[in-house]
């Protein structure tokens, strides 16, 4: 539907794109083709940048050349203004791209004797659109006309004519105004310029400027009616439409290491999802850090490009600590597969922040963006407004399938899972790391709180830094609950002292059979000595005494042979 | 009327003591033969052949035929009358009707 609604939008109302990062997306196209645009603000907004850029912009990148003129500043003094933002003016002047007009209007100088008109303005700005055939005008600002002016009645036809001027020329526009009291502009330009009126805003909260930018009303288009967060630097103007973007980015199922072993084994052996937003959440000196560099690490040996935001520590120190674990950063700094950004949260705006993340990401385009720590952006009770950033921040990342991994630091007067300010619908997986007070000793323990899309562990594990890294333990469980640290490493010693213990008895057993079997085998061996030497004896007895008989019938027969009686006779009847 | 005669009583008295014999150099910027050109024409020549009578000139530019010579005495509304010599430079807007703010603006006059 939105897209239909976008398709009439374009056929009915011609657009101009103004080149200005942003603008053009949360305005379906641009500024209203050969319309004129009233821009208003207060002082220092903006608004004179707002429309150079979208002269040079026009000149440089649309091939539409634009005419820039100034009531206020001379050519001389806007040349040099807005070259500190990389806009060379002379060039594209000396090009005939872009015109400077300046108005120089000295109410002391005036005297005003009847009736008049600003005709000569149309003529130079006639002559000035003419001279280069130029699309777009710029005009800033013409309510000093009416500090110049003392005839308010002349000046109000005049301005009326000039904008339906502008309309016939057929070029698109940008009138300046500043802000009134109650009124968009002070001399209420907004009756003249009804097209498209853009409201530029600059506000401090708690010693935070930031920059806004709302579209008022556009005549026949449709447009984000939000109010986004802009800002301005060496590069120009740049606004944010990060919220217009739906829920609609792909999504990969291509799952990338943590870094830590253990840890993708918590999370199915695989690891995080690629494009997901990771949170890494604890009290302070948990490990967060070290987390995040194993992260940044195992994405850089995979030759991905990781961007990291630190906003407590400075590069180096980061670099030095890690260094502590084991995790070795630096080579990949020198590769240009990680680049640190360290800038102190309180530098500049959330919107600023916001629109910087941006810029470094469009610049650096990274697959990995690491933001240490998120919470150092809450000061004061801004924590709705630091939901808005990080949402944008994740949608911004998301669409782009980068992978973020956050750290935020949890106090430890309230409840993990509360503290992180209110941003944990916008995760896909949160790691807690919390620590764990026992018999005197402050261990960490680290927790898998969600993780959408997989079978994560529900185990509490011990989170130990070693001189190699982060490594994950198993984390016993005894009588009197968790047992970490040193208790942990009594408990381990227990149990191998216990195996031993079976060992041995095991051991003993064994020689004890041995030692019973032998005893037996000697036992039968000297049974069987026994028994062979009685039946040796019994077969010797046997042999004597088959022997006596034999002589005592020999003995027989020799008598019976002396009697010469029949030995046969004798001696069978006696046998 | 009465009041223009008035006028001119007190620019006769004036006359010696601004700018004696210089030469007045004037300007008047127009955009075409429109009413208000020929009403601020007809008003200045009759303004200086009463009070500069012989020592000015007058040039009138039409922007419509030079547009680029508006941005060099910073014109913007029409007609303009720019007092180039004596100086400082003066401008005066408007069709020059109201003779006394004209003199006035021309130095011809002290505020009253």
């Amino acid at each position: 539907m939105k897209k239909a609604e976008r398709k009439n939008s374009i056929i009915n109302l011609p657009k101009t794109p103004t080149g200005i990062l942003g603008f053009d997306e949360i305005t379906l196209g641009g500024l209203p083709t050969g319309r004129p645009t009233l821009v208003c603000g207060g002082a220092g907004c903006g608004k004179t940048l707002f429309g150079i850029e979208f002269l040079v912009r026009g000149a440089t990148q649309f091939n539409e050349p634009g005419v820039f003129m100034s009531f206020e500043e001379t050519s001389e003094e806007l040349t040099i203004n807005v070259a500190s933002l990389g806009f060379d003016l002379n060039d594209l002047i000396k090009n005939k791209k872009i015109v400077l007009e300046h108005v120089h209007i000295e109410r002391s100088e005036i005297e005003e004797t009847g009736e008049y008109d600003l005709e000569a303005l149309f003529i130079r700005l006639g002559y000035a659109i003419d001279s280069i055939g130029a699309k777009r005008v710029v005009l800033d600002t013409i309510e000093s006309l009416f500090a110049g002016l003392p005839n308010q009645l002349i000046l109000r036809a005049e301005l009326r004519r000039l904008f339906r001027w502008l309309k016939n020329k057929g070029v698109t526009a940008i009138i300046t105004g500043e802000r009134g009291d109650e009124t968009l502009t002070r001399q209420g330009l907004e009756e003249y310029v009804s097209d498209c009126v853009i409201m530029l805003d600059h506000r401090v909260t708690e010693q935070t400027s930031i920059r806004r930018l709302r579209i008022v009303k556009y005549r026949g288009s449709l447009h984000g009616t939000n109010e986004y967060p802009f800002l301005i630097d060496e590069t120009g103007f740049s606004v944010l439409p990060v919220t217009s973007l739906g829920l609609e980015h792909i999504v990969s199922n291509e799952r990338i290491s943590s870094g830590i072993k253990e840890l993708d084994e918590m999370l199915e052996g695989k690891g995080y999802f690629r494009g997901s937003t990771v949170l890494v959440s604890g009290t302070a000196g948990i490990g967060k850090t070290s987390t995040a560099a194993h992260f940044a690490e195992a994405a850089c040996k995979r030759g991905e490009r990781v961007l990291y935001f630190c906003f407590e520590e400075s590069p180096s120190q980061l670099m030095r600590n890690m260094l502590s674990v084991g995790i070795k950063l630096e080579p990949w700094v020198r590769k240009g597969l990680l680049r640190f950004q360290a800038t102190r949260p309180t530098l500049y705006g959330l919107e600023m922040h916001l629109a910087v993340t941006h810029k470094y990401v469009n610049e650096f385009k990274p697959d990995v963006v690491i933001l240490d720590p998120i919470n150092t952006f809450v000061t004061g009770d801004k924590e709705f407004e630091v939901k808005t950033l990080l949402v944008r921040i994740v949608d911004f990342l998301k669409v782009n399938q980068i992978t973020a991994l956050f750290t935020s630091l949890t106090s430890s007067d309230c409840r993990l899972e509360s503290s992180d300010v209110g941003i944990s619908s916008l995760i896909d997986t949160w790691l807690l790391l919390r620590d764990i007070e026992l018999n005197g000793e402050r261990n960490r323990g680290v927790y898998v709180l969600k993780s959408r899309g997989m079978a994560n562990s529900n185990q509490i594990r011990e989170f130990v830094l070693t001189k190699h890294g982060v490594e994950l333990r198993d984390v016993y469980i005894g009588a009197n609950g968790l047992l970490t640290g040193s208790a942990r490493i009594a408990q381990e010693a227990l149990e191998n002292s216990a195996v031993l213990t079976r060992k041995h008895d095991l051991e003993l057993k064994k020689r004890e059979i041995v030692r019973k079997r032998r005893e037996m085998e000697a036992k039968v061996e000297t049974t069987l000595a026994d028994f062979g030497s009685e039946e040796a004896e019994a077969i010797k007895i046997i042999e004597e005494e088959q022997e006596i008989i034999k002589q005592l019938e020999l003995d027989k027969t020799e008598m019976a042979k002396s009697r010469k009686a029949g030995i046969g006779k004798i001696a069978t009847k006696t046998l | 009327m009465n009041q223009m005669d008035v006028n001119s009583d007190i620019r006769t008295k004036q006359k010696p003591k601004s700018g004696a014999n210089d030469k007045w150099v004037l300007r008047l910027y127009v955009a075409g033969q429109t009413p208000k050109a020929l009403t601020a024409f007809a008003n200045l020549t009759k303004i200086c052949e009463e009070q500069l009578k012989g020592k000015y000139s007058i040039e009138v530019i039409d922007l419509m035929k030079n547009p680029q010579k508006g941005a060099a005495d910073q014109i913007f509304a029409l007609p303009t009358l720019v007092r180039k010599l004596p100086v400082p430079v003066r401008k005066i807007i408007g069709d020059l009707s109201n003779t006394e703010r004209v003199l006035i603006g021309l130095d011809l006059l002290p505020v009253s």
